[in-house]
């Protein structure tokens, strides 16, 4: 019978416990946004997909070493160049990035010697088409240009 | 008016649980031949998910591979990460500054908790308690905001490197994992007193699908599940690796088997945790986070290798048959949930099928690293 109390008892006092503390809780300070109308601020070092690096003069510092395709472990970069007459080194003229398939290591931006990608701080990407992830860097450097 | 169906007394049906069910966890299907209300049978069904991890391992370079692993348990992604990395060291010979492995453990230890928040508050929201997770999902938060600050990303992290880190940590983050001690033993405070000292919770746990220590061994389960069934088995004492040894930590054990105790060993985990970033913080030398000759080609010569690491879900292993060659010979990959969740077949039979499932969850399982 005094088992049968008791139990009703911690019960009761399991309840009263639980709602405290929700109670609490009620009062503590927000930590959600209301996305998309606020955002948080990114990270610093967050890895967004790459982007190609602007020089002084707004131009690509990319040589075509390729060495970040040989890093890419997907195979997403794509890079074209060709030899301008007069001048000795190829220039770029097609940067690819397949964003389907690229899985944000980071290995391209660390093989290159030269400091021409980086990550950007993109994240609201979203399409229903594939072919919007498909980006031309060299396009996108240009845009930023004018 | 037709006449109600009447079963015989022996009669069972079969039924099916996944691959697309809530409590499941991602895509995990479980055929049970009930009867009536209790498992007669039950059957876990694998591969949904299979991605070729191992065999991808097998073509890919050793760096290539490196975001592979936290794709793996996308909880606790940095405990696996670090096991390639130890393995192919070991390999390759290659010697990692002191300040670079103490960064890894207190990245792992804080991935662990961030882990084991997710792991107890999705449990305690299978048996129908909603908001534990979300206080849990707060202090997780804390962790992967703090993490992501340092690596780059939030789940899959691609940090560690064969000799060292990516970049390095900064004062910022010491400030905050130093916050977040005292913060992460007030809210343990709060769980004890919201799930632990539950009356419901504790009613509906305790005695549920008992584990005995020889089914553990039986199936090779390690971690939680192990520890909670009376296994004093912990990588990190056992089979020491890293900085481990300099650390002062207990392993909990408890004896019960039941899922309460596999819950209480996630939450004593979580202290001990704590406790070893604490150390870690107040010993973390100074000096580079990459050897000075870090080998650009990773080509480890011709052997076989192996590495164990304990993560939040047990023990992993990884195994390195090498050639010589930029590529891996085999990279076979141990996961400790595959054997976790293999014993469910046989030790839920006879309980009833919401019994069942609350022993499922308090596996902890994390499907992709099951399927690998």
């Amino acid at each position: 019978m005094i088992g049968y109390f008791q139990e009703i008892f911690t019960g009761l006092w399991s309840l009263f416990v639980g709602m405290s503390i929700s109670f609490k809780e009620f009062f503590s300070p927000v930590v959600t946004v209301e996305y998309p109308y606020e955002t948080v601020t990114m990270a610093p070092r967050f890895r967004g997909h790459i982007d190609l690096v602007p020089d002084e003069n707004g131009a690509t510092k990319c040589v075509l070493c390729m060495a970040c395709e040989r890093a890419c472990p997907s195979g997403c970069i794509t890079i074209e160049g060709e030899k301008k007459e007069g001048e000795k080194k190829k220039t770029l003229t097609l940067y690819q990035l397949d964003f389907t398939r690229c899985s944000l290591c980071g290995c391209c931006v660390e093989a290159c010697n030269f400091e021409a990608i980086d990550f950007s701080k993109e994240y609201n990407l979203a399409s229903t088409r594939k072919e919007d992830f498909y980006f031309d860097l060299l396009k996108r450097l240009q845009e930023k240009r004018q | 008016m037709s006449e109600p169906i009447h079963l015989l007394p022996d009669e069972t049906f079969v039924l099916n649980v996944g691959p697309q069910h809530p409590a499941t966890h991602g895509v995990l299907r479980i055929k049970m031949r009930m009867h009536g209300e209790y498992v007669a049978e039950a059957e876990t069904v694998l591969g949904y998910i299979h991605r070729m991890h191992e065999k991808m391992g097998e073509l890919k370079t050793y760096p290539q591979f490196l975001m592979n692993l936290s794709r793996m348990d996308y909880l606790g992604a940095l405990a696996y990460c670090h096991g390639h990395v130890l393995v192919v060291e070991k390999a390759s010979g290659i010697q990692v500054p002191e300040r670079a492995e103490y960064i890894r453990v207190i990245t792992v230890e804080l991935n662990r908790i961030a882990s084991h928040l997710f792991g107890v508050g999705s449990f305690v929201m299978d048996l129908g308690g909603f908001s534990p997770l979300m206080y849990m999902l707060q202090d997780r938060e804390y962790i992967l905001d703090m993490l992501e600050a340092v690596t780059g990303a939030r789940l899959t992290y691609c940090y560690y490197r064969f000799g060292g880190l990516y970049n390095d940590i900064d004062d910022t983050f010491i400030a905050r994992a130093r916050a977040f001690i005292p913060r992460c033993r007030e809210s343990l405070k709060k769980y004890h007193r919201l799930i632990t000292e539950n009356i419901i919770f504790r009613k509906r746990l305790e005695g549920n699908v008992y584990l005995s220590s020889e089914m553990c061994r039986k199936y090779g389960a390690t971690g939680g599940v192990a520890r909670a069934s009376g296994i004093n088995f912990d990588v990190r004492k056992n089979e020491p690796y890293s900085v481990y040894p300099e650390f002062n930590f207990e392993v909990p054990v408890f004896t019960e088997g039941d899922s309460m105790a596999r819950y209480k060993v996630k939450m004593a985990e979580i202290e001990q945790s704590l406790r070893i970033i604490e150390q870690g913080l107040d010993k973390l030398p100074d000096g580079p986070i990459m050897p000075e000759k870090a080998p650009k080609i990773i080509k480890p010569p011709a052997g076989d290798y192996y590495q164990a690491v304990e993560t939040s879900k047990g023990s992993f292993g990884i195994r390195l048959v090498s050639d010589g060659s930029k590529n891996p010979y085999r990279l076979k990959l141990r996961s400790p949930s595959y054997s976790n969740v293999s014993l469910f077949d046989e030790a839920c039979v006879g309980s009833m099928i919401m019994d069942a499932m609350a022993f499922f969850g308090s596996l902890d399982l994390v499907v992709p690293e099951i399927d690998r």
